[in-house]
């Protein structure tokens, strides 16, 4: 009954993974080679072997002026990390409040949140960035940071994941404790969702550490903007008289903490991706 | 779908806890989706330091729009979209039919599924960035080309729209196909493995088995995720802004809607931005309706969340 299975099947899949992960990891290699090597020798062709400019780059990158790379990588933090925990924490709480109350608009706000669940953010980014011009909060961070309160799909994830995962009883029990609402919400509720909050807080950070549309509209001063902004500036009129050692270290500042993240963790990440999926 | 719970009094609880929700939407969402919808009917953008507008023009940077940019750029939009959807669809799922066949030994099985999904987590306007360098003239990849002797002198990949279209649905497919395997993965896991045993028992080959069984079973998973890259493809915009410098070159046919819409925006030119916004509304709420009809769909089918095949 359990027919071996034919070794050609097995050799051609190994064969085409081994192209695919050549292909995946190729140019990260290249990447890292070329940030390790002066601008002369890059001008001179390929080498397979790093050069010994490593750090000469690095120290060029983050001493350099006109990109304020340190500023970057800080704005990008902030933002990041304050994107994450609002996202988990108010999608969480969204999503507690429809799936542990029985009210008269439950249904009509499901519903209403499935409809946009997809809906791109860009077909409202001309009243936004008006609006937020009109309320002075254009050039600063916040704009980046405070509507990520409202993300469908990250509510839709937790409303799943509690509908497997969180007994009602257990709120019922913890109203008979004198648990107020708030209460059982942030300590009970909370914790028995940790993993989901953890998926969905690598997720997007990732998202938001790479988000370049909207951050490029809304700041302009050199010393506000976020890494994909000032990666994006590299690409600019002078791009031909850069020195390139500089611009691979700066691709590869931008790029090598979230790849070493994902190394790291990246057990749960391929995991989560199959239960919720990245949406930026 | 809910338990049945006798929590009247708790109501206004609910209501709390979806307030910063709602209450955020309607700010950041409702009044610029209104604010967007009143701009596209004026005339409105900046000639050189001059305001021209806003003076009320009906649908007449609609029709502006529809007669010229915006079926020239939905078309680039979508050929850079479909030609990296077909080989992430078809990879995707001769990927995942292997990884989930259990008669086959993969040798490093979690090592290829880490691998594959990486690029999607990379930064995207760094990895343009990454590709430019690498594909430029005198960049390593015709270094190579030319050291191996393929090519006796450089490609010129950004002066072509062949070559400049075929980057970026390369990147496309190399940042999503990966995340495609993984949903493909989960979905064909969920098939009851007692239909695979049966069919093997009849003497069904391997392709058999993918086509007649494999295949019509994640049907939906499919259309989910087509739907969903649509929309992610409608979106395109890091990618061939960074590569293109945002001039979607050569000669403009590499500009995506949304690189449109950046123009306009970073212009000031707000009758149009808004008009073209209302399209990609349009488009979008198309789009969003079919998913919304194969969430809510409560087939037999698990259906979680399958988010983001975006391009």
């Amino acid at each position: 009954m359990n027919k071996k299975p034919t070794p050609i099947r097995e050799i051609v899949a190994h064969i085409v993974l081994i192209i695919l992960s050549f292909l995946c990891l190729f140019f990260f290699y290249i990447l890292i080679i070329n940030s390790s090597r002066t601008h002369v020798e890059l001008m001179k062709g390929f080498a397979a072997l790093p050069g010994g400019n490593l750090m000469i780059n690095l120290k060029n990158v983050l001493n350099d002026a006109t990109i304020p790379i340190v500023n970057g990588i800080i704005n990008s933090l902030i933002v990041s990390t304050s994107v994450a925990a609002i996202v988990t924490y108010f999608s969480a709480l969204t999503a507690y409040g429809l799936y542990a109350y029985r009210f008269r608009l439950n249904k009509a706000a499901f519903t209403f949140i499935m409809a946009i669940l997809v809906m791109p953010t860009q077909v409202t980014a001309l009243g936004f960035l008006r609006l937020i011009t009109g309320m002075g909060m254009n050039d600063s961070l916040w704009p980046l940071i405070i509507p990520s309160i409202a993300s469908p799909s990250v509510f839709y994830f937790m409303h799943s994941y509690m509908q497997s995962s969180l007994s009602l009883s257990l709120i019922e029990a913890s109203r008979i404790d004198g648990s107020g609402e708030f209460g059982t919400f942030n300590k009970i509720v909370l914790p028995i969702m940790r993993p989901a909050i953890a998926v969905q807080a690598i997720f997007t950070f990732v998202g938001s550490w790479n988000n370049y549309f909207v951050p490029a509209l809304v700041i302009s001063t050199k010393t506000k903007q976020t890494l994909p902004i000032l990666i994006a500036t590299l690409r600019g009129a002078d791009f031909m008289t850069q020195d390139m050692g500089k611009v691979y270290m700066m691709i590869a500042v931008a790029i090598v903490p979230i790849i070493v993240i994902y190394l790291l963790l990246s057990k749960y990440i391929v995991d989560g991706v199959a239960l919720g999926g990245v949406k930026e | 779908m809910k338990k049945k719970q006798k929590s009247v009094s708790y109501a206004k609880w609910g209501y709390i806890f979806i307030a910063p929700f709602f209450i955020t939407f309607f700010i950041f969402s409702c009044i610029p989706l209104v604010d967007t919808i009143r701009n596209s009917f004026y005339e409105y953008y900046n000639s050189g330091l001059k305001v021209i507008g806003p003076n009320w023009v009906g649908f007449q940077n609609y029709l502006a729009l529809a007669a010229s940019d915006l079926p020239k750029y939905m078309w680039n939009t979508f050929v850079m979209w479909i030609l990296g959807f077909v080989p992430q669809i078809v990879v995707a799922l001769v990927l995942a039919a292997w990884f989930t066949d259990e008669r086959m030994r993969i040798h490093g099985r979690q090592f290829f599924k880490v691998v594959i999904y990486l690029p999607n987590l990379i930064m995207a306007s760094a990895f343009a960035m990454l590709f430019f360098t690498l594909f430029s003239n005198g960049g390593p990849v015709n270094s190579i080309l030319v050291n191996a002797g393929i090519v006796s002198e450089p490609i010129r990949f950004f002066e072509t729209t062949f070559g400049t279209r075929a980057i970026v649905a390369l990147m496309n497919f190399m940042m999503w196909f990966g995340n495609t395997t993984i949903m493909l993965m989960a979905a064909i896991a969920g098939i009851n493995p007692s239909l695979f045993e049966a069919a093997q028992l009849d003497g069904c080959t391997h392709s058999q088995m993918f086509f007649k069984i494999t295949l019509p079973l994640i049907k939906p998973i499919l259309s989910y995720t087509m739907i969903t890259s649509l929309i992610g493809g409608l979106q395109m915009f890091d990618v061939p802004q960074i590569l293109t410098n945002g001039q979607g070159g050569p000669n403009r046919t590499t500009m995506t809607l949304i690189m449109l819409l950046n123009s306009h925006l970073k212009s000031k030119n707000y009758g149009m931005a808004g008009a073209l916004s209302v399209y990609l509304f349009i488009i979008s709420g198309i789009l969003c309706f079919f998913v919304y009809r194969m969430m809510m769909d409560d087939g037999s089918k698990p259906k979680k969340a399958k988010k983001g095949a975006k391009a």
